[in-house]
């Protein structure tokens, strides 16, 4: 089968891939480019744990092809810490416990992360809301919500 | 004997594998991304089982569970004139392929038609909306699409383009059936055109969903209304989605407003026509009566939000 | 062996016990580093596929894999052909039991397909493409059989036979005729009759409850690497390595040792990975194909073809006096099991009264096959469905005879020294202790509006403890790799490593703790029955004691005296003894040990007894759109007796996701089929478990009375939480709505249509 051959740039770094037509760009970070820590929940767009940034817009990498990022900027959890130094957000995901097994955490930090650059003081509400596409089985939410706000308070006095 | 017959699976195999070689040929997927509109047109008409992409959190899903085998999909979001959100003299224009976050964020259009924006903002979670659009929103063609009711009561219309031909089309017209549009081989949307809303108007929409987010509507209500300077109620128009085959435009729901002051013996009114409008059906999301009697209530109470914007305007 | 009671540490002064440390895999976690079972790519590996049946009732009459066979780039095929059939037997596994015979069936169907998604067949591909392709090439012929998915049809004489070889157990004389009854079970004492005839009020009502999903986000995943002699590798997402490794090897007729077993990290399990799939596919493929083969189901697939909690039909009926004392309960319980039998209706009738102190108590429950994929463990298996209609049925009394709920609850709470109605009497329990903290929490006093309600439920669940290893080995520098056997699910890997540093009297950065595979320990059990804290936890404490054991003598040697006259305090071996000041550092005899007699090692293989039940109180109000029927949560406490709260902040987090799966389950959580046996919700949009912005913050109350049984007075907390949440909601929504409702979900439509039929 003909591959395309697509040029991007992913966490900063230039790279070059082969995909086809109908792998999504949650197959390549996965599969092509080893970047597993953006995960497939649902495939659907339901779950959010693909959640990358594209061009600086949150997306679920499972609902775009990966034909599509063709000269563009995506972001995943893995370039999320510079260096030896966490974001606020991971920092405040571990001092709240806001995961329990992990598995949606890359998705929630991402999401997060595109909230509070967007409103760094947002409600509890505003939150709860943003992060409905994010889905988590484990912790009923509390203290991923007190994480981000906590995240946002230290952020904004940074 | 036993390498004859060897053999003879062989060549069967090998023709089986020659048969399969024909048809992943045939199941190749072709990508292409148009610069321009009529080079997208030439694409899609020219091509059996093409299909449009543009946010494709539709498309992706189907194609996922394999409800789809396109052999070429078209990404229309290179073309220029498909992106992006403008106001001229005849009012505003919005992009097919512009993603619901972009139009959300736009405050002057917010301010201009609330109620659109309350639908298109509720089309799935805030991922879905970074790549969501209101072109594919309304192809998608599903009678629960949320950007819809809106779109229909603030009588919006579709620059709807084909092969060497442009035309306009109401948003009420694009959707014929579930899955089923009234678009032309070769056509599709570029943008939406929506007027200035008038003095003293309002917009509105509500849907209802078991959730607080992430469902798809049971029942969407969206409500335009204009008053005069006394406070009576002079236009209106109301949609209504997921109580039929497809989006209604409700003349009767309208009517049951004009004239009036929109006080609770017009909302009664407005919420027995919209209830009358149902054609609903049994499903995994609704029953029958459940969603006849939800449209009424939301009738009622998307009216009162259009009210409420139109006596602050 | 096995007493690990030290009477009065539980109240001792903690270091790091009950405090709330940063977890020692949380980086991994937050970077997306960490592992999980979809995570892994090795060379030359192939993708695997299932096809599945698309019929709920089927004989298989025909399978013909040659054509998927002969396509380029499969490398392996297999169907039931692969597996050799093996007899009927009844082995207890934790909560469940498990039957090989079925087993063998549900994870390859051989003569009849028993629900839609029952694997048929399997393929192994250089691709994904090639695989799904070579799927729709094997050709199976059908002979579609009537089916049946409620539990009350299963069980008339007509109803479509599921296993023409099950004859009910538990009933005298044996059946004449095979049925869907799997099994009936009995639990109770006291005189009904009597008991009942000494009641002013009696509340009798029926409910029904769905199965629900544990909706783990991380679907299943695996890769099997089966080398030509038969060497044997696996990486999976598991609840239990070590079960995995004993099915695997059992279905695939292999030596446990030549299967080694790796718990990959887990994205949630709630039970649900406490059984195998594809992982013996997996096997069976890299077998025949001598490559590694990956397989990842995809969300449809696991809707459709992984175990849910049982549907059930439900009977109660509860007297008592009109000052409050409960004076007979009663209660009929039939439970799905979907294809095969096993529902958890045992455990579900033995705690269904289990928070009550009666005399007179009997429950009877049915294990029903019907056609729906085969029922796992989900959090707490069977008791948040028997308490559901049971705390309903508390409340509707205690409404009748004007006792506030609290109240009638603490009149009639079991406590120390109860018969339970399964038997036994009872340790020490918080049940008090909850009722009492959610009487005083600010919650109960919050004034209530028009159209809102408020519920309470309590809740009861055992758990367990079980066979269980633990290795800390001490490093030269006196660092301590700590080794257990169970996945950490939640947090797990934190709390053991504090037990460890506490006993030790080291600091915690000092123990490093991993999960191992099943080559680097003795066979331990599953993570379930809210287990691992407490066994884990007593296998971890002993190990320490192991190695503070060999460090006290190690110390003895360099000061020649005997290792009585050496202790062991805040890290460090000390001379006992007035004047004596000699001391010697964990590190400092580590990088000696070379010269005392070699590594040190300290291990643990126990059997743990004595896991205490945990009891919990959850308060919740209610608002109902009285015109859409919608239920908004607008207020939630969750007050539960942990024993003794390790890290804190896990159990609350065990006590906030319990309770919003409870919210899943009592509101809009449910599987939808046609009327062919057909899902048609298998997915995240239709099968609705809540979202972030459905739930407000769950407030949490730990109460500890600790578990004389642990070292460190440590209850299982993990499944307690989902227990009382369907009652309590079910409870608020009848207040705020003046109806009584007896069925789960209370999705809108159910709720409008209840309000609507009330005027």
């Amino acid at each position: 089968m003909a591959k395309q051959h697509v040029t991007t740039t992913v966490n900063g770094d230039q790279v070059e891939f082969l995909c086809t037509t109908e792998q999504t760009l949650l197959d390549v970070l996965r599969d092509e480019l080893y970047l597993t820590g953006s995960k497939e929940g649902c495939a659907s767009g339901d779950c959010g744990a693909c959640s990358v940034m594209l061009d600086g817009r949150l997306v679920c990498a499972c609902l775009v092809l990966g034909a599509e990022a063709e000269g563009r900027k995506v972001e995943t959890i893995e370039g999320m810490a510079k260096g030896d130094v966490l974001h606020p957000l991971q920092q405040k995901f571990l001092e709240h416990a806001a995961l329990q097994c992990g598995i949606c955490t890359p998705g929630v930090l991402i999401a997060a992360k595109a909230l509070l650059e967007k409103k760094p003081d947002p409600t509890e509400t505003e939150v709860r809301y943003w992060l409905a596409g994010n889905l988590c089985r484990c912790t009923g939410y509390d203290k991923i919500v007190r994480a981000v706000m906590d995240a946002a308070a230290v952020m904004r006095t940074a | 004997m036993r390498s004859a017959i060897r053999r003879m699976e062989q060549s069967a195999i090998s023709r089986h594998n020659a048969q399969i070689d024909q048809e992943e040929k045939a199941l190749e997927m072709d990508y292409r991304t148009p610069g321009t509109a009529s080079e997208a047109a030439a694409l899609l008409a020219a091509n059996d089982g093409a299909f449009v992409l543009a946010g494709g959190t539709d498309l992706l899903v189907k194609l996922r569970a394999g409800f789809v085998a396109p052999r070429i999909v078209v990404d229309l979001k290179q073309i220029p004139r498909l992106r992006g959100i403008e106001h001229d003299a005849r009012g505003w224009r919005i992009g097919a392929a512009t993603a619901c976050a972009e139009i959300g964020e736009h405050a002057a259009f917010l301010a201009a038609w609330p109620g659109v924006v309350e639908g298109l903002q509720l089309i799935g979670s805030t991922q879905i909306q970074g790549r969501a659009t209101l072109g594919g929103n309304l192809c998608n063609a599903s009678p629960a699409a949320d950007s819809v009711p809106a779109l229909i009561a603030a009588g919006a219309v579709c620059e709807v383009a084909g092969e060497g031909s442009e035309r306009e089309v109401p948003v009420e017209c694009i959707i014929t059936g579930p899955g089923r549009t009234s678009l032309a081989r070769g056509e599709f949307i570029m943008g939406f055109r929506l007027p200035d809303p008038q003095p003293r108007s309002g917009d509105a929409y509500l849907r209802f969903i078991p959730r607080t987010e992430m469902d798809i509507a049971v029942v969407g209500v969206g409500v335009a209304l204009v008053l005069d300077a006394q406070g009576l109620c002079t236009h209106a128009r109301v949609g209504l989605g997921a109580v039929a085959p497809t989006p209604l435009l409700v003349a009767e729901a309208a009517k049951a407003l004009i004239g009036t002051r929109v006080d609770d013996a017009a909302l009664k009114a407005l919420a027995a026509a919209a209830s009358a409008a149902c054609k609903p059906i049994d499903d995994k999301r609704g029953t029958i009566a459940y969603r006849i009697k939800v449209a009424g209530v939301l009738a009622r109470r998307s009216a009162k939000n259009a009210l409420d914007r139109a006596t602050k305007k | 062996m096995n007493d690990m009671t030290t009477p009065g540490l539980a109240n001792k002064e903690m270091k790091i016990v009950g405090t709330r440390p940063l977890r020692p895999d949380g980086v991994d976690k937050v970077t997306g580093r960490a592992k999980f079972g979809a995570d892994i790519h090795v060379p030359n590996m192939l993708i695997g596929r299932v096809l599945r049946s698309p019929h709920a009732h089927a004989r298989i009459q025909s399978i013909d894999t040659s054509k998927a066979q002969a396509l380029r780039g499969v490398k392996a095929v297999i169907t039931c052909a692969d597996f050799g059939d093996l007899p009927s037997e009844f082995i207890p596994a934790g909560e469940m039991m498990v039957n090989f015979r079925d087993m063998t069936r549900n994870v390859m169907a051989r003569e009849k397909v028993l629900y839609e998604g029952h694997p048929v067949a399997a393929v192994a591909a250089v691709s994904e493409a090639i695989a799904a392709q070579a799927l729709q090439l094997i050709e199976v012929q059908y002979e579609v059989l009537p089916h049946v998915m409620d539990v009350a049809k299963a069980m008339e004489p007509d109803a479509p036979l599921l296993h023409e070889d099950m004859y009910t157990i538990g009933v005298e004389p044996k059946p004449a005729k095979p049925s869907n009854i799997a099994k009936r079970v009995e639990f109770g004492f006291g005189n009904l009759e009597d008991g009942f005839a000494k009641a002013d009020v009696i509340v009798e009502r029926e409910f029904a409850t769905q199965p629900v999903h544990q909706g783990y986000i991380e679907p299943h995943a695996c890769l099997a690497s089966v080398s030509e002699d038969g060497q044997s590798e696996l990486w999976c997402t598991t609840q239990g390595q070590f079960i995995v490794r004993a099915f695997c090897a059992k279905l695939l007729g292999m030596e446990v040792s030549k299967l080694r077993v790796t718990a990959s990290e887990i994205g949630g399990g709630f039970g649900g990975k406490t059984v195998v799939y594809l992982e013996p596919l997996a096997l069976a493929l890299s077998r025949k194909a001598c490559q590694p083969v990956k397989m990842v189901m995809s969300r449809i697939e696991v809707f459709r073809a992984t175990g849910p909690t049982s549907g059930a039909k439900i009977w109660v009926k509860v007297g008592a006096t009109k000052d409050g004392r409960i004076t007979a309960a009663d209660a009929l319980l039939k439970y799905q099991a979907g294809a095969f039998q096993g529902s958890p209706v045992q455990p579900g009738a033995m705690c269904a009264f289990a928070p009550y102190d009666l005399e007179n108590v009997r429950i009877i429950g049915f294990d029903v096959v019907v056609n729906r994929p085969k029922v796992a463990a989900y959090r707490a298996p069977g008791g948040p469905i028997s308490e559901f209609a049971v705390e309903s049925v508390m409340d509707e009394i205690a409404l009748k005879i004007g006792m506030d709920p609290v109240e009638f609850r603490l009149k009639n709470a079991a406590k120390e020294g109860t018969r339970a109605p399964y038997g036994p009497k009872l340790g020490p329990i918080g049940l008090v202790q909850t009722l009492e903290a959610a009487r005083a929490h600010p919650h109960y006093q919050v004034p209530l509006k028009k159209n809102q309600g408020r519920g309470v439920a309590s809740g009861f669940w055992f758990n367990i403890g079980g066979e269980t290893c633990a290795s800390l080995n001490v490093g030269e520098d006196g660092s301590i790799a700590l080794v257990a056997g169970t996945p950490d699910i939640g947090g797990s890997r934190a709390s053991l490593s504090m037990m460890a540093a506490e006993e030790l009297g080291i600091p915690l950065e000092r123990v490093r703790p991993i999960i191992g595979d099943t080559s680097s320990l003795g066979f331990n059990f599953l993570t379930g029955g809210s287990r691992v804290t407490f066994s884990s936890g007593m296998a971890v404490v002993e190990a320490a004691r192991d190695i503070i054991r060999q460090l006290r003598t190690r110390a003895a040697k360099l000061w020649e005296v005997s290792a009585e006259e050496v202790e062991w305090a805040d890290g460090h071996a000390r001379l006992l003894g007035e004047g004596n000041t000699k001391s010697l550092s964990l590190a400092e005899l580590a990088k000696t040990a070379g010269k005392t007699g070699g590594p040190i090692i300290g291990n643990a293989a126990i059997n743990a007894t004595g896991a205490g039940p945990s009891l919990a109180t959850h308060v919740v109000d209610v608002e109902v759109d009285p015109e859409t029927g919608k239920v908004t949560i607008l207020r939630y406490t969750a007050i539960q007796d942990a024993g003794r709260a390790i890290h804190p902040s896990y159990v609350e987090g065990q006590m906030q996701g319990g309770a919003v799966q409870g919210i899943g389950w009592a509101l809009n959580e449910e599987y939808i089929y046609d009327d062919k046996g057909r899902l048609q919700n298998a997915g995240f949009l239709d099968y609705r478990i809540p979202v972030c912005s459905d739930v407000p913050m769950i407030d949490t109350v730990i109460v500890e009375v600790p578990n004389p049984r642990h070292p460190y007075g440590v209850r299982g907390v993990g499944e307690t939480p989902i227990v009382p949440p369907m009652g309590a909601i079910a409870n608020a929504v009848s207040h705020a709505t003046g109806v009584r409702f007896t069925e789960l979900p209370m999705s809108p439509p159910r709720v409008l249509e209840a309000i609507d039929s009330k005027h």
